[in-house]
């Protein structure tokens, strides 16, 4: 799948070197039109499930931009109420995703969204720790993260 | 049009960042002070950047701009894992109000070496 998204940014650099001048405008066109070059030919080559991931890759990025300003509007509330009471636990979450960059992923996902801070990773990649700064319910927060972000990322990179 | 979106942008930046640095100063412990300087110090720092790309309006600054806004999102996550881990390592107490403690004698020595839950009970 990786190697369709290459040929479409070779195709996007060979549209600007045929017009001759680099730039984004340019180079973001040219990934356009091939990426429709790259549509036409879904069929003979089998480029749909390309464009499939395209979607749940950009769903992912949306996801986590609505998480990233939910989890700002949340600490910002903590910061600034009157009272001081917290909850904070460390908690350890079984990872089901194996592979070395989808946990990188998740543990930078889980960072920036409300109430959570990766601390680290097992050795032998199978427990991530979670700092949570309010908890209530330490296994709604594990159901939470593995069919929330676990889920998009396993459907969005395998 | 385009200064009245900046403007909102930037006093939004400039409240969020606010908030993160009273947050470090009224949290209790490192571990939730990092909460305060990763998510709100990224977006209001990252808001500033997305403010300049749209108030220049020239591609070269905007492209540079949302580029130092991308590395902000993928690097400050790592400091602060790194910072939390580094301090749990060296021995640092959590604050005396934490709940649960899972993390509490997986590290096996103070190189860092972490076993994982399973392992040990």
């Amino acid at each position: 799948m990786s190697n369709l998204f290459l040929i479409n940014v070779l195709m996007a650099v060979a549209w600007c070197a045929v017009l001759g001048s680099f730039t984004l405008m340019n180079l973001l066109f040219g990934f356009a039109v091939s990426s429709g070059a790259l549509w036409l030919t879904r069929e003979q080559y089998r480029t749909s499930k390309y464009f499939h991931r395209f979607w749940l890759v950009l769903g992912l990025v949306l996801l986590f931009l609505k998480e990233l300003v939910l989890s700002v509007v949340r600490v910002a509330w903590l910061v600034i109420r009157p009272s001081r009471s917290l909850n904070p636990s460390f908690v350890s979450f079984p990872l089901t995703v194996t592979k070395a960059h989808e946990i990188t992923l998740l543990a930078n996902l889980i960072t920036l969204t409300p109430g959570t801070l990766s601390v680290d990773v097992s050795d032998d990649n199978k427990t991530l720790y979670i700092h949570c700064i309010d908890v209530d319910d330490v296994d709604a927060l594990r159901r939470d993260i593995a069919e929330g972000f676990e889920r998009k990322i396993m459907e969005a990179l395998r | 049009m385009i200064s009245v979106i900046t403007g909102v942008l930037l006093i939004t930046a400039a409240v969020v960042n606010l908030i993160a640095a009273i947050g470090i100063l009224r949290f209790p412990d490192l571990y939730t002070r990092m909460h305060a300087a990763s998510k709100a110090g990224t977006l209001g720092a990252g808001l500033m950047l997305v403010t300049i790309a749209i108030h220049s309006g020239e591609i070269e600054i905007a492209s540079r701009a949302l580029a130092g806004a991308a590395f902000f999102l993928l690097t400050a996550p790592i400091s602060a894992h790194l910072l939390a881990r580094a301090a749990y390592v060296a021995g640092i107490e959590p604050w005396e109000g934490t709940k649960v403690d899972h993390l509490k004698g997986h590290y096996t020595d103070k190189q860092g070496h972490l076993s994982s839950d399973d392992e040990k009970s």
